[in-house]
C-alpha cells in the first residue's frame, strides 16, 4: 500500500504544534472595508497578504497558484498573490482586474469583508460599489512618490459614499530603507487631504506588504521609531459605520398573512430601534398606531434594533403594503415629491436630463424624472454645471417624483437615504444616489411641512436634546439632526 | 429611550447568536423576503448539503410565522448517497416542504454515468442540464442557492442577485453593479437570477450557524468507519453495488468523513475523527486546506467553476 499521494486525505497537517483550537463567537458584526490603490502601490499583494498571514489561504488554493502561475514569485518564495485574487479568466488573461471581489479572513477578534475595487479611473462605479456598503477605507500609496491625484480621487469617492474612517498604508516602506521623515510628511499630506474632504479619523502605518511588515505581525526590528498599530489592529479596533441617527424606520418587504387573525409586516430595521408598545406611523398614508409585537422565529421578541430582520404586528388592522415605511412617530423622515441627489453613473449610457426612470430605495420602487445640475471634477475636487451624467460620473440631480417620496438624508442615515436608478428600456442598474435632502418642486410649493427648521445637534447631545421640552413642544417645526462630526 | 435596549428572546431555548452570526442571518433573511416579493415564481435549490441545510434553515426563519412561500427543487442525478436521499425525504415530510425532484431523463436512457462517461459530461448532463430542464419546466424567475463568495476564486465577483440570460447563461462582464443593500429584481420574460444569500458566510461561518442553531445534517459529515479506496489521490467510498474496484485497489474500512457532500463517485472525503459538531469545528479552524478540495469538478483545470457557470451550472 502507498501513502497518500497528496493532502487531499486529511484536513489537518498533524506535523505543525497547532494552536488549541477554540471557536469562541465574535462580539461584533463583520467589519466591512474597501481598499483602494493600483496595482502599483501593491493593492493586491496587501491584500493577499492579509489572507496569507490570517491563514484564510488554503494549501490546495495556494498549489493552484503556482500550476496557473508563469513561475512568477517573489524573492521571498511567496505566490503571486495578484493570482489568487483575480477570479474571472477572462481578467486574468488581460492581467487587470475589472469588478469588485469581496475577499474574507478573520482574526480571534473580528471577522471582515474586504471589497477589492481596482484603482484605474475608470472604474469609479466599482469603487463607489465597493464603498457603498464600507465602514472604512484603506488607501493605499507607494512611500517613493507618496500622494497622487488617484489617492485624491479615491479618497473623495470614498468620503462622498459616506465612509467616514481612513486608514493610509504608505507601502514599499523597505524600498526607501525605512525613510521616517519621508514617510511623516506622507502622512501630514494625507491628513490634510482627508481633513480637506470632512474625514478627521485618519490612522496612517507605514508598511511593507511584501515582507509583511507592519499588515498582521508588527516590525519594530526594521521601524524602530514607529510604535502604532499595525494595520490588522486597526481594523480590529475600527467602529462599524455610524450615520444612523435617525429614529426607528422599517421598509416593508413583505406583509405575511399566513391565516386569520395573524398579519406581520416584514421588514429589516434601518434604524432606530423599536419595542412593543411604542408609537409608529405608517407612511406615505399618515396612519398611526401602536407595535403590539415583534415576532421573529425564536418567539416573541421584546425589542429589535438597526439590521435586525423582524416581524411586526400592530395593535390595529392598517391598510400596509410592500414599499411602506413603518417609522417612529416623533422622528419622521423627510416626505415629498422633489428631492435633490448626489449620484454616481454606473452605465454606459448616460444619465440623460428629464428621463424618467425607476427608482429602489428599500423595498420601495417609484417613477422619477432625473435631471443632473453638477458633475464633480475628481482631479480639481471642484462642482461644475452639467445636464447629463457620463458613465462613471459623480454629480448632483434634482429629482422629481409622481408620488410621494420617503427619505431620510445620506449623511443621517445610509440606508433610507440611499437608492439606485433603473433604466426602464434596459433594466440596468444605472446609477446609485444618496438624498441631500428636500427641494421645493418646480411649482414653487413646499410639501408636507418642507418649512420645517433643521437643527443641528452634536451625535452625544441628540439623545437629551430629544428629551427636552424645547424638542417636544416644536416636535412640528424642527428636524433634528446629528452632527457626527464632533 | 435608550439607543441599544436589552434584547431578550422569549421561547428560544438557546443562546441568542453572537453579533456576527444574528448579522449574516439579517442578511440572509432580508434576501430571501426580497426575492420572495418581487418575483412571480422563486424556487429554492435544494442539494442536501450542509450550505442547503443552512439555506433552508433562514427560508423557514425569513417566512415565519407563515410557510417558505416556494418550492424546493433537488436536481437528483441518481449518483447521490443513499442517507442523503434518506435525510432529504425526511427533512421534507418533517417540515412539511413543497419538494420537486427532477432527474435528466438523458440520463437513465443513455445510461450516462461518472465512471463511463468522465466527471466533466457526466456533469454538464446530470446536473447541469438537469438543471435547466427543471427551471425551464418550472417557468422560474428566480433561484435561491446555497453558494458563498469565499469557496472558490471565480465566485468573489458574484452578485447576491445574479442575472441569467433565457438560456441561463451567466455573462461576468455583464453583472448589474450591487450598491447598498438594494437590489435590482427588473428582468425581462424568461430572463432570471439566482440569488445568493449565504454569499457573505465563510466556511466556518455555516458550521458554526449549525452549531448554534442546531440543524440537522447528514450523517456523512461526521466522521464514522466507512468501507472506501483511494483513487487519484481521493478517498472514494464504496458505496452500493455500483462501485466496482479497479484492479490493484484495495477497499479500506477506517474513520472517514465527508466535507461536502454530492455524486458519490466525485466526492472525495478525509480521513477524520471528528465525530460531532464540535470536533468537526475544531478540526476546521486548524484546517490547512480549502472545502472544495476534495471535489474533482474543479481539479479538471484552473477556471473549470467559471466555465461551468457560463454554462449554467450552479
Amino acid at each position: 500500500m502507498t501513502a497518500p499521494s497528496t493532502p487531499a486525505v486529511s484536513l489537518v497537517n498533524f506535523e505543525d504544534d497547532a494552536p488549541a483550537p477554540q471557536h469562541a463567537g465574535k462580539d461584533s458584526r463583520p467589519l466591512r472595508f474597501i481598499t483602494c490603490g493600483s496595482v502599483d502601490d501593491g493593492k493586491s499583494t496587501l491584500i493577499g497578504r492579509l489572507l496569507w498571514d490570517t491563514k484564510a489561504v488554503k494549501e490546495d488554493q495556494a498549489a493552484a497558484l503556482s500550476r496557473d502561475s508563469t513561475g512568477k514569485q517573489n524573492d521571498l518564495g511567496l505566490p503571486d498573490f495578484a493570482l489568487l485574487l483575480d477570479g474571472l479568466q477572462a481578467e486574468r488573461e488581460q492581467g487587470i482586474t475589472i469588478d469588485v471581489a469581496y475577499r474574507y479572513f478573520s482574526t480571534d477578534k473580528r471577522a471582515f469583508i474586504v471589497a477589492d475595487t481596482p484603482g484605474h479611473v475608470q472604474y469609479t462605479r466599482n469603487m463607489a460599489t465597493g464603498a457603498s456598503t464600507a465602514d472604512l477605507a484603506v488607501l493605499l500609496v507607494d512611500a517613493r512618490t507618496g500622494l497622487l491625484e488617484q489617492t485624491r480621487r479615491h479618497a473623495t469617492i470614498a468620503a462622498l459614499m459616506g465612509i467616514r474612517q481612513f486608514v493610509l498604508a504608505v507601502n514599499k516602506i523597505d524600498l526607501t530603507d525605512y525613510d521616517e521623515a519621508g514617510y511623516h510628511k506622507i502622512a501630514r499630506d494625507f491628513r490634510e487631504l482627508a481633513l480637506t474632504l470632512g474625514v478627521n479619523n485618519v490612522v496612517s502605518i507605514p508598511v511593507s506588504a511584501l515582507k509583511g511588515e507592519n499588515i498582521v505581525l508588527s516590525a519594530k526590528a526594521s521601524m524602530p521609531w514607529y510604535d502604532g498599530p499595525t494595520l490588522v489592529e486597526v481594523l480590529e479596533r475600527a467602529t462599524q459605520r455610524g450615520g444612523q441617527s435617525t429614529g426607528f424606520r422599517l421598509s416593508v418587504q413583505r406583509v405575511s398573512r399566513p391565516g386569520e387573525g395573524f398579519r406581520g409586516y416584514q421588514g429589516t430595521v434601518s434604524g432606530g430601534s423599536i419595542k412593543p408598545g411604542d408609537s409608529v406611523v405608517v407612511l406615505p398614508s399618515g396612519v398611526e398606531a401602536n407595535v403590539k409585537q415583534i415576532v421573529t422565529f425564536d418567539l416573541i421578541r421584546n425589542a429589535a434594533v438597526s439590521g435586525d430582520a423582524i416581524t411586526l404586528v400592530l395593535d390595529r388592522p392598517v391598510d400596509i403594503a410592500r414599499g411602506d415605511m413603518i417609522v417612529a412617530l416623533d422622528q419622521r423622515p423627510q416626505t415629498g415629491t422633489a428631492f435633490s441627489a448626489r449620484l454616481v453613473a454606473l452605465s454606459p449610457d448616460a444619465i440623460e436630463p428629464g428621463k424618467r426612470y425607476w427608482l429602489k430605495a428599500g423595498s420601495r420602487r417609484q417613477r422619477v424624472t432625473v435631471t443632473p445640475t453638477q458633475n464633480l471634477d475628481l482631479n480639481s475636487g471642484k462642482w461644475q454645471p452639467a445636464t447629463t451624467l457620463p458613465l462613471n460620473a459623480i454629480g448632483t440631480a434634482d429629482l422629481d417624483f409622481d408620488e410621494a417620496a420617503i427619505f431620510d438624508a445620506y449623511e443621517t442615515n445610509r440606508q433610507t437615504g440611499a437608492f439606485i436608478l433603473i433604466d426602464p428600456d434596459t433594466n440596468n442598474t444605472v446609477a446609485g444616489g444618496m438624498i441631500q435632502g428636500r427641494r421645493k418642486s418646480s411649482d414653487g410649493l413646499a410639501r408636507d411641512g418642507a418649512d420645517k427648521v433643521t437643527v443641528t445637534i452634536p451625535a452625544h447631545l441628540l439623545e437629551a436634546f430629544r428629551a427636552s421640552d424645547f424638542a417636544r413642544d416644536h416636535a412640528g417645526e424642527i428636524r433634528i439632526s446629528a452632527d457626527e462630526d464632533e | 429611550m435608550t439607543s441599544t435596549p436589552h434584547i431578550v428572546e422569549h421561547g428560544r431555548g438557546r443562546p441568542p447568536l453572537d453579533p456576527h452570526l444574528k448579522a449574516l442571518e439579517n442578511e440572509a433573511i432580508h434576501i430571501f423576503r426580497e426575492v420572495a416579493a418581487e418575483f412571480e415564481r422563486p424556487v429554492m435549490l435544494y442539494s442536501i448539503g450542509k450550505d442547503s441545510s443552512v439555506l433552508l434553515h433562514l427560508a423557514r426563519k425569513a417566512f415565519h410565522p407563515g410557510k417558505i412561500p416556494f418550492p424546493l427543487l433537488h436536481v437528483d442525478t441518481t449518483w447521490k448517497f443513499a442517507e442523503m436521499i434518506e435525510f432529504r425525504d425526511r427533512i421534507a415530510q418533517e417540515y412539511d416542504l413543497d419538494l420537486h425532484v427532477h432527474t435528466n431523463p438523458r440520463g437513465r436512457e443513455e445510461n450516462i454515468t461518472p465512471f463511463t462517461h468522465g466527471s466533466a459530461r457526466y456533469t454538464d448532463i446530470m446536473k447541469t442540464e438537469a438543471l435547466r430542464q427543471a427551471l425551464d419546466a418550472g417557468k422560474y424567475d428566480a433561484a435561491f442557492g446555497g453558494a458563498r463568495r469565499d469557496e472558490e476564486a471565480s465566485r468573489a465577483k458574484e452578485r447576491i442577485y445574479s442575472f441569467r440570460t433565457p438560456d441561463h447563461r451567466w455573462d461576468p462582464r455583464n453583472q448589474r453593479p450591487e450598491l447598498w443593500s438594494i437590489y435590482n429584481g427588473m428582468i425581462r420574460p424568461g430572463e432570471s437570477v439566482r440569488a445568493f444569500p449565504l454569499s457573505n458566510w465563510t466556511e466556518v461561518d455555516i458550521w458554526r450557524y449549525i452549531e448554534a442553531e442546531e440543524i440537522p445534517l447528514v450523517p456523512l459529515y461526521y466522521a464514522a468507519k466507512r468501507k472506501f479506496v483511494e483513487r487519484d489521490g481521493m478517498l472514494m467510498m464504496a458505496e452500493d453495488e455500483r462501485f466496482e474496484p479497479l484492479p490493484g485497489e484495495t477497499i479500506q474500512e477506517d474513520f472517514i468523513r465527508f466535507r461536502t457532500l454530492g455524486c458519490w463517485p466525485l466526492t472525495g472525503a478525509i480521513r477524520s475523527r471528528a465525530s460531532n459538531l464540535t470536533e468537526v469545528i475544531d478540526e476546521l479552524e486548524i484546517a490547512t486546506v480549502s472545502e472544495r478540495q476534495g471535489r474533482a469538478i474543479d481539479r479538471d483545470q484552473s477556471g473549470s467553476m467559471e466555465k461551468k457557470k457560463r454554462e449554467g451550472y450552479f
